[in-house]
């Protein structure tokens, strides 16, 4: 893996060989519910990436992606269920509302009837309720454990909010039962493959994306603010700034995977948001190693293909396993399994006292000695 | 410069993924008429050539809704035993795949669709909450598949692809309420957890109240899993109510009566109507904060029934003495001797023949004759009111005089023609 990332070149091999597994073998060889599932575990992936840039580069403990996720899928479900009620029933009143409702849709669903206005929806909400949020957090300097509380809070909230609003949003039930996405039947398999197509390029572009942005001065930039905010902040950039953008740029992939999430999987409920959800999310990025650009990835796939294997077999057995695997990595191996080669290589080096200078050849945040970048990886709250 | 190399790289492998994408287009819905007939794709891939046939359980191993949800596929594993030991169905024994519904819908939609298109079973048998039936719903439609749900549900719902063997509202709400009203009962109290079941029954409620005279002094929800009842309790007592009907779910009935019982409220003072606590959750509640209690169901492990001592002896054989058995495990019990009769009257496992033999089938259940309903799916039930006695079983205090035809939209009750339009 890090030697595919060394340099440009080896970048770009990189995803041409990721983009032939996703977009070629994968269709190719898996089986119509393999595939499905795989579609949803990159909706996982793309929430993993942000949350790898958002953590992983910028030490803000994302505890609440949940609600982000959320918003999307809502708003791509809300959209789904008019498009439905238009389509099937003419009436254009989604069928839960009329069950639960007053059989009227509420004026702040109408928008969505519009493909337009929800694809751009998807995207802005989650956006700028994560501009706001991050404004009024980062100016304030507010970091550590009270970031991640108040985001934790939020999902909770959001949760509730959601159950109680069983008449417009579906409460515990959420919302189910869709029939056609933007005019294509999702009862063709044809249409299966191609929603999976569609996460899996999201997710190569928000890789690139993320690589981009690693590589940017703002890239950076984040993870010096991760390190030192104060000193940042004495060289006159405002760590505020650099924190909400990413903070901004996290939630919207949030949001575009929870839009995906919805034709994949069927349905979106108060269960996929909250609090248990929004640590799920963590557990891959920090198993997988937070601070690199495929660790988070290969983490939130991994463990949700481990969970797909193993929870069938000992459904009881699973939950003590992630716990423990999450324990021992955070416990013995702070930067993920995608420090594995980096922790190998040092121990082999110190035992040989190996004369080549050779260092650990991971996406360098900051390029200076290898010592420099091995503190850089690991955030400081990890290394106390 | 880094970036304009690395755009430079990028850009055809974008351009070939959105190739991708593009290509893999299929139908879409051209006419929206044709739409909702439209054929379901996905043929079937149930193997019926050998001597045994797949069926799929699914139910909560794990996760919160485990420690009721396991119950219902110990007794569904009894009825597949005692299948499989009377010569099967068609002369094939049953092959169950089990899978693990984690408590979560969308986990219970992802099994559902692997148990249907991996394990090509030949029907599924479990879900408990309705968000996990609303999440499956889907799945079984466009597969079109067949699920048979055996819990006591909010009604209001009726598909083709599945059987619910658990009462509709008509079926142990209204009774309950009916029971009240015979009783004398000029006010209720409603508590509740916040969810879908819950929220409807009480619009139910509500209803039936405004029609039949019932004041409704108060509805109060909390969420699940909540444990603070102190200010609801209190509310209750102030309202000095009849009764008060009880839709909270799980761990939340165990501290709402033992603050019930600490402010001086009891069974004699103030009886609870409880939908949701069966013989299996009295322990878990408490007995001393229960006992004299009433519940509504349409089986109680009490029962004077042939059948009911035979399932009863056969499931305490296998499972424990200890063992109890309750309204949602007698349901799932005979959801799969349901499937058998409907699968024998149809002489075929496919699921059209099946759909289409399924009206009138019926099955001595431990609860008494129960009759397939082929308009709706669901089944008769007769609904009983019963009281939780020193044992911490339930005595039944009264029964419906015959079986209560299903009516999952309560279409033949006059007050209740704005509830579901």
């Amino acid at each position: 893996m890090r030697g595919l990332l060394q340099g440009r070149m080896g970048t770009a091999a990189g995803f041409t060989l990721g983009a032939v597994l996703l977009l070629g073998v994968a269709p190719a060889v898996l089986p119509a519910f393999n595939l499905a599932l795989l579609g949803k575990f990159l909706c996982f992936a793309i929430v993993a990436v942000g949350i790898g840039l958002a953590w992983g580069r910028g030490g803000m403990l994302t505890l609440g992606q949940g609600v982000f996720f959320g918003l999307g899928a809502y708003i791509m479900a809300m959209h789904m269920k008019l498009a439905d009620a238009s389509l099937f029933g003419g009436s254009g009143v989604p069928d839960f509302m009329s069950l639960y409702g007053s059989g009227v849709v509420p004026g702040w669903w109408e928008p969505f009837r519009s493909p337009a206005v929800t694809l751009l929806a998807v995207v802005l909400i989650p956006g700028l309720v994560a501009l706001v949020l991050g404004l009024a957090v980062f100016k304030r300097r507010v970091k550590g454990a009270y970031f991640a509380i108040l985001s934790q809070a939020l999902a909770a909230a959001f949760a509730v909010f959601l159950v109680g609003q069983q008449a417009t949003t579906g409460g515990s039930n959420g919302l189910s039962g869709f029939r056609s996405f933007f005019g294509f039947d999702l009862k063709d398999p044809n249409n299966k493959v191609m929603l999976y197509m569609i996460a899996a390029t999201v997710l190569l572009l928000s890789l690139a994306l993320a690589r981009q942005l690693m590589h940017s001065r703002l890239g950076e930039l984040l993870v010096a603010v991760r390190d030192q905010e104060e000193r940042v902040r004495f060289l006159g950039y405002d760590p505020a700034t650099i924190k909400t953008v990413i903070y901004v740029v996290a939630a919207v992939l949030a949001g575009i995977a929870g839009a995906l999430f919805v034709p994949l999987v069927g349905i979106i409920s108060p269960a996929d948001v909250g609090v248990i959800p929004s640590i799920a999310f963590l557990i891959g990025v920090a198993i997988g190693g937070r601070a690199t650009l495929l660790g988070p990835v290969l983490g939130a796939v991994g463990v949700a293909v481990a969970q797909a294997g193993l929870s069938s077999t000992f459904p009881s057995f699973w939950v003590y396993f992630q716990g423990l695997l999450f324990v021992l990595v955070i416990g013995f191996m702070p930067g993920g399994l995608a420090s594995l080669p980096a922790l190998v290589g040092r121990r082999r080096r110190t035992r040989s006292a190996a004369s080549s200078p050779a260092a650990p050849a991971r996406p360098a945040p900051v390029a200076t000695s290898p010592d420099a970048e091995e503190k850089a990886t690991v955030p400081e709250e990890a290394r106390r | 410069m880094r970036v304009s190399v690395h755009k430079r790289a990028f850009l055809p492998l974008a351009a070939a993924a959105v190739a991708t994408v593009l290509a893999g287009c299929g139908s879409q819905i051209a006419d929206p008429t044709s739409g909702s007939s439209a054929a379901s794709t996905g043929t079937s891939c149930v193997d019926t050539s050998g001597n045994s046939i797949k069926v799929g359980f699914i139910n909560s191993l794990s996760g919160t809704m485990a420690i009721s949800e396991s119950t219902v596929f110990d007794s569904l594993t009894l009825a597949a035993e005692e299948i499989n030991a009377s010569g099967g169905v068609l002369g094939k024994q049953l092959q169950v795949v089990s899978e693990d519904g984690a408590s979560e819908p969308t986990k219970f939609a992802e099994r559902a669709g692997k148990l249907i298109q991996q394990d090509c079973t030949a029907a599924v048998f479990g879900g408990w909450t309705s968000s996990s039936r609303k999440a499956m719903l889907p799945v079984f439609e466009a597969n079109d598949a067949l699920l048979f749900y055996p819990v006591q549900y909010e009604g209001l719902e009726s598909s083709k692809n599945i059987f619910y063997t658990g009462a509709t509202t008509n079926q142990q709400i209204i009774p309950a309420l009916d029971y009240l009203a015979e009783q004398g009962t000029k006010s209720l109290f409603l508590v509740g957890s916040d969810y879908v079941f819950p929220r409807t029954a009480n619009k139910i409620i509500q209803a039936y109240a405004a029609a039949k005279g019932i004041e409704i002094l108060g509805e109060e929800y909390t969420p699940l899993g909540s444990t603070d009842f102190s200010t609801i309790v209190n509310k209750v007592r102030d309202s000095k109510a009849d009764a008060v009907f009880n839709t909270l779910n799980g761990d939340s009935n165990v501290a709402f009566f033992r603050q019930y019982k600490s402010v001086g409220l009891t069974a004699d003072t103030m009886p609870v109507v409880s939908v949701s606590i069966a013989e299996e959750e009295v322990p878990g509640v408490g007995l001393d904060n229960v006992q004299g209690q009433l519940t509504a169901w349409d089986y109680y492990q009490t029962l004077d029934t042939p059948a009911n001592k035979k399932f009863v002896a056969a499931f305490k054989a296998k499972f424990g003495a200890e063992r109890v058995t309750s309204d949602p495990m007698e349901a799932a019990y005979t959801s799969l001797h349901l499937w058998k009769a409907m699968v024998e009257k149809a002489g075929s496992f496919e699921v059209d023949k099946v759909q289409a033999a399924a009206d009138g089938v019926t099955f001595e259940a431990p609860e008494g004759l129960v009759t397939v309903d082929g308009e709706n799916n669901h089944i008769t039930k007769t609904p009983r009111i019963g009281k939780i006695n020193s044992e911490g079983l339930i005595d039944t205090v009264w029964s419906s005089p015959e079986a209560v035809e299903p009516d999952p939209f309560l279409a033949t009750y006059d007050w209740a023609k704005d509830l579901a339009k």
